[in-house]
């Protein structure tokens, strides 16, 4: 048992000396592997929470910022959604990804806010 | 006691693994109903206003389309009542409100002969049928029916206040000429085949497909909501593509939108989640 407990803390200092919570940046780097792991499990409101301090801890974090524009396009938040992913793309301008996610998020949006006649 | 280690090591390296990179993730954004739908728990499709192809019944096809998708997709309970002929209903009521409209001529003046009769030659005229292949333009003339709040209200009286689904539909042959891009297949002296792009006068057959959908308060019989669309397919002229799939095929690209109106929806597609 004692082993079992030796082993796991073991593993645990090997996360955190991968991880190094030093600075801001590594801390938003955490939030947002976190942020990942859980969206990953289709748990988006504790996603979209990490992505959130994610860009609390790191507002250049261009990354970050994109993940939570996906987070809130998936509940539904257009207006947050765009200006999250137009905060990644102002940060990152020439990353694909981010882009390719713009674009297909504009797609979404513009049949969501289709006016009533 | 090794093997619990193991599995829990192999754990570890799993997730290390997976937040190594970047990787597609499934989203559903949902869209919000266009339409406040609290207040009703049934909706009648009434009947459309319909014109343009002979080969179609676009009241009847339209009516029985959308009842069975709303009866897969909406909340609403779909009342079973039979299609209205909405385009002799409203081409009636054009008809009553002329002969009941005051006449042109002021008191004291002489009517001028045979301006009476032409009235009543008109009058007699019947509603342009499928036949008659009415324009889109003459078909609007009709959309005076969905402004008359007593009618539908009366309507809605009938049958407890629903919500009620009624438009216009119209349905027409289409044809255009011009120049398009096909790919063509050339063999060069050693047999390989590739392909170049060429410039062609083709003839096109098809059908446009421009319906409104209008949404109608049985209780009050006014009209709550309504969007107008417009949908076009062309074919090869050498194709014979039957009016109905056609028909059809238009109406699958604007299902989604009409059931927008009533329920909840979402847009599924993918991301990518970044570190």
């Amino acid at each position: 048992m004692n082993r079992q407990i030796l082993v796991a803390l073991a593993l645990l200092l090997l996360c955190a000396s991968a991880h190094p919570l030093a600075d801001a940046a590594s801390d938003a780097r955490a939030q947002v592997d976190f942020g990942n792991e859980v969206a990953r499990r289709g748990l988006w409101r504790e996603a979209v929470y990490r992505f959130q301090r994610a860009v609390e801890y790191d507002p250049t974090y261009a990354a970050a910022w994109n993940n939570l524009g996906i987070g809130y396009e998936h509940e539904g938040r257009m207006d947050d959604a765009r200006e999250a992913y137009e905060t990644a793309l102002d940060l990152d301008p020439n990353n694909v990804t981010i882009e390719t996610n713009y674009d297909l998020f504009l797609e979404v949006s513009d049949r969501v806010s289709e006016d009533p006649q | 006691m090794s093997a619990k280690i193991l599995s829990s090591v192999a754990c570890v390296a799993l997730v290390a693994g997976c937040s190594a990179g970047n990787y597609e993730i499934p989203i559903e954004t949902p869209l919000t109903p266009k339409l406040d739908i609290s207040k009703f728990q049934r909706v009648l499709i009434a009947g459309f206003v319909s014109g343009g192809s002979e080969d179609v019944d676009a009241n009847l096809e339209t009516a029985r389309l959308l009842r069975s998708q709303l009866r897969r997709n909406s909340v609403l309970e779909v009342i079973d009542a039979d299609v209205m002929p909405l385009l002799d209903i409203a081409d009636e009521q054009i008809h009553s409100s002329a002969r009941n409209a005051p006449p042109a001529v002021p008191d004291g003046f002489a009517v001028a002969p045979g301006a009476e009769a032409d009235a009543d030659e008109n009058a007699e005229d019947g509603p342009l049928g499928e036949d008659d292949q009415m324009s889109e333009e003459e078909l609007e003339a009709y959309e005076t029916i969905f402004a008359n709040v007593g009618f539908w209200r009366d309507l809605g009286e009938e049958y407890q206040n629903p919500l009620i689904l009624t438009g216009t539909v119209y349905f027409s042959p289409h044809q255009q000429s011009g120049m398009v891009t096909r790919e063509r297949e050339v063999y060069d002296s050693f047999g390989r085949r590739r392909t170049t792009p060429e410039r062609t006068y083709r003839d096109r057959r098809g059908f446009v497909l421009s319906p409104k959908f209008i949404f109608i308060d049985g209780e009050t019989g006014a009209t709550v909501y309504s969007e107008r669309h417009r949908e076009e397919i062309l074919y090869d002229a050498s194709q014979n593509t039957p009016a109905l799939s056609s028909y059809f095929e238009l109406m699958d690209r604007l299902l989604p939108s009409v059931l927008g109106a009533f329920s909840n929806q979402s847009i599924r597609g993918t991301r990518t989640l970044l570190r």
